[in-house]
């Protein structure tokens, strides 16, 4: 950042200090990024670095809260998704981002707005024909069908074609966000092949994937992020995979480490699942987490876990197991509930004396459990929704925890939760599991991974390593959550 | 590339063939259908049917659902038999006002983030005030040119199944050739790409219901076309038949896939239903019973397709 001047002039898009939060949690604090033209930029981080979020400030979908956007040297006040596709800027999104119901040429037709009039039709045939020739020689796609019938392979194929085509506009910024997750290696060399000679060609590219090998062979420079901010930024030459992980990681965070030693080697295996990589267990007691890099199979297995230990049709008489929801709006609270409902629900069938509700019972149960995790609201009666997000997240762990159910799954359950409040929450779990309960905790957070017992970490959905006791440390599970170490 | 196709086309497919088949068994049942009157007469009630029918299916197409459909082709009735026949002017400016309105509709939903639903619902109840205001009790009377349209005989095809030719055609040019068309379907897909792409998600939407509105307003001139005069409630049943015909050909009410000639056909598919099930002298108590019937039988079909269709894949 010594001469940012001159870096913004010649770069095809800079971002200069942008910030963005949501909520309580920075995604972006203060970030600097500069594409030149005919330059590769890898992008790496773990979980909640910032790389999603500047990634959409680039193509005009969010806009920073404060900073400012040069595009070919220019200040823009105004930058958005129009303005970045007309300065070229296309993206491949992680999650497929096609409309499955049409058919490619007409996808071809959404994604390109300058394609209009009569005939058009015949012309985004040969747009997408072109480009997918170009980028996977002998693909075998008819544009013709619609994407809902190509394999998962097939469409990313499509999708990446589809950000390189050109229909007037040309390409000159492509974000490549995890492009070869459903690739085989065979396609995934092609694709790299493309982009090697499209940066010839003076393209620029940014290149975001968790194959640090692939990073590594195809940036120039490498950029990696950390809590919304670039971390460390040189030539893809002067790094290694080893000092990629290290400085993806937090140094200076070490004192956070509390673990118990408790020998829980002994204690009987309450969880156990062998489907997917290593074996998984979990002892009675212990607090066991899931990590890696989000989307990368925790949730499934903690669904798997569910369903394993749960009954579809009529509710057990003991709870075996209960699940703590990630995603407080969508699967969590009830909102129109009042906060002595919502705690109470999961626990209904303790309070039930001949099919009808104890009130007294609930009312009684609840308070206990306000007390205990301090709850901060005078009036348990009213709506939930009058809590902040950190004390409606504590009435959902009073929730489970009011259950009789041994196990407890949590889904990524401190996302967007102050500081405070996990400090609390951390303490009730490790009473809780003192006592005998048992944690399965899937975890964006390297600080709550640490606080586990034993890590799985998760990688492409399968488990990769399993770390316990003093093992549980920063630089293993980054390391296990990147391919291409040995963990 | 075969084996893509032949599922696609299957699925056009069952709705033409549950057609047939019902037209055989009518066929059968009674000869004398067999002719250009008989015809005429099977389908001619099938032609306004059909267009409500395309209508429900462009607000299938942007992922919502419209239960006011039966009591705004019921109001566009009522202004045809009243205003179109006496002040065509007026008459003219209320229906295309009734389908800005629609448009609007979509703009609120949208913006609003609203349940299509729940709004819609709420309106089937103006649309209906507002049929009552016109015409307290039946009556009016039907503009010449529409009568004509509706009763005109072309040489060798009776007019109900000429007009329901035109009407699917009309719509598979705009749904699913031109420009418009593909964004309609492509807010039912995927609202976030479109958006992504630089598009107008609102516009698109607005653009949807506003031609929603323009096939319920020919559903209701066609109607009074027929009929001769109007009353309040005189399409109150289209609402729930046009939900069944887009599904019934080919439809789904979420993700934008949607069919106009298969709308066509699974309208006509109803009515012919109807007829059937009278000359089987089945009594009418039951006939409701039946038509829901005839809907479960193609649409464990199309399950059965759908399922085929995840295993090839």
């Amino acid at each position: 950042m010594n001469t940012s001047t001159e870096t913004q002039k010649d770069a095809v898009i800079a971002v200069e200090d942008a910030r963005i939060s949501f909520g309580a949690v920075k995604a972006l604090n203060g970030a600097q990024l500069a594409i030149m033209p005919g330059e590769c930029l890898g992008l790496v981080g773990h979980n909640g670095a910032g790389k999603s979020t500047i990634v959409n400030v680039i193509n005009g979908g969010l806009t920073p809260h404060a900073g400012r956007i040069f595009a070919d040297g220019a200040i823009q006040e105004r930058y958005g998704i129009n303005v970045a596709r007309a300065h070229g800027v296309r993206c491949v999104f992680q999650e497929l981002s096609l409309c499955p119901n049409l058919t490619v040429i007409e996808n071809t037709r959404i994604l390109h707005r300058e394609l209009g009039g009569p005939g058009w039709r015949a012309k985004a045939r040969e747009v997408i024909g072109r480009s997918l020739d170009a980028v996977f020689p002998n693909h075998g796609i008819d544009p013709a069908v619609t994407v809902g019938s190509l394999s998962i392979a097939e469409r990313q194929m499509v999708e990446i074609a589809m950000a390189f085509s050109d229909a007037g506009i040309k390409p000159r910024l492509i974000i490549l966000d995890e492009p070869t997750s459903s690739l085989d290696s065979g396609l995934a060399g092609k694709m790299l092949d493309y982009v090697q000679s499209f940066i010839a060609a003076g393209g620029s590219v940014i290149f975001i994937s968790h194959i640090l090998h692939e990073v590594l062979a195809v940036a120039d420079r490498i950029v990696v992020m950390k809590d919304g901010g670039v971390a460390a930024e040189r030539a893809s030459g002067d790094f290694t995979e080893k000092s990629l992980v290290e400085a993806m990681g937090s140094v200076v965070k070490n004192e956070t480490r509390q673990h118990s030693g408790r020998d829980l080697n002994a204690a009987p295996v309450v969880l156990e699942q062998r489907d997917t990589g290593l074996p998984f267990a979990a002892r009675e007691g212990e607090i066991v987490g899931l990590a890696g890099l989000s989307g990368h199979g925790q949730t499934e297995m903690l669904l798997r876990l569910h369903r394993l230990r749960s009954r579809n049709w009529l509710p057990q008489r003991d709870p075996a197991v209960t699940f703590v929801a990630g995603d407080r709006r969508l699967n969590g609270i009830f909102e129109r509930w009042s906060i002595l409902r919502n705690l109470s629900v999961a626990a209904l069938g303790d309070l039930v004396h001949r099919g009808l509700v104890n009130e007294r019972a609930e009312r009684s149960k609840a308070e206990d459990w306000r007390e205990r995790i301090e709850i901060r609201t005078q009036n348990l009666d009213g709506g939930v929704l009058s809590l902040s997000g950190g004390n409606q997240q504590k009435v959902l762990f009073a929730r489970a925890l009011s259950t009789r159910a041994p196990v407890v799954l949590m889904d990524d359950p401190m996302r967007g939760v102050d500081v405070g409040t996990k400090q609390e929450v951390y303490r009730i779990i490790r009473e809780e599991a003192a006592a005998g309960r048992t944690f399965v905790w899937y975890s964006t957070e390297m600080e709550e991974v640490c606080l586990c017992d034993r890590v799985f970490v998760f990688r492409e959905g399968r488990i990769v390593a399993e770390l316990t006791g003093e093992e549980v440390t920063e630089a293993n599970i980054l390391a296990a959550s990147f391919a291409g170490l040995p963990a | 590339m075969n084996r893509y196709v032949s599922v696609d086309t299957l699925r056009l497919a069952l709705p033409a063939l549950s057609l047939a088949i019902l037209l055989v068994a009518v066929f059968w049942l009674q000869p004398r259908a067999m002719s250009y009157t008989g015809l005429n007469l099977l389908f001619n009630l099938a032609v306004p049917i059909a267009l409500a029918t395309l209508a429900q299916m462009l607000i299938m197409a942007v992922n919502d659902l419209d239960l006011s459909i039966g009591a705004f082709v019921s109001f566009v009735a009522c202004v045809t038999a009243t205003y179109l026949y006496s002040t065509p002017v007026v008459g003219i400016l209320i229906l295309a006002a009734s389908v800005g309105a629609y448009a609007v509709l979509g703009v609120i939903i949208h913006l609003r983030n609203l349940p299509a639903i729940v709004v819609t619902l709420g309106m089937s109840f103006v649309w209906g005030g507002f049929a009552v205001l016109l015409l307290p009790s039946p009556g009016g009377q039907a503009p010449e040119w529409a009568r004509w349209l509706m009763t005109v005989r072309p040489p060798f095809v009776p007019v109900a199944i000429v007009a329901s030719i035109v009407a699917a055609l009309l719509a598979h040019l705009l749904v699913m050739r031109s420009s418009l068309g593909v964004l309609i379907r492509g807010v039912g897909g995927n609202a976030r790409s479109v958006e992504r792409a630089g598009w107008s998600v609102i516009a698109a939407r607005a653009a949807a219901y506003g031609l929603a509105g323009f096939f319920a307003v020919l559903a209701g001139i066609a109607l009074v076309g027929l009929t001769t005069s109007a009353d309040a409630g005189i399409a109150q049943r289209y609402t729930l038949l046009s939900i069944a015909g887009v599904i019934l050909g080919g439809g789904e009410f979420t993700g934008g896939r949607i069919s106009p000639i298969g709308a066509v056909i699974g309208a006509l598919t109803l009515t012919l239903a109807g007829s059937f099930l009278s000359f089987l002298r089945l009594p009418s108590d039951w006939q409701i019973g039946a038509q829901g019937a005839i809907l479960i039988i193609v649409l464990a079909f199309r399950l059965l397709l759908n399922r085929l269709e995840a295993r090839n894949k």
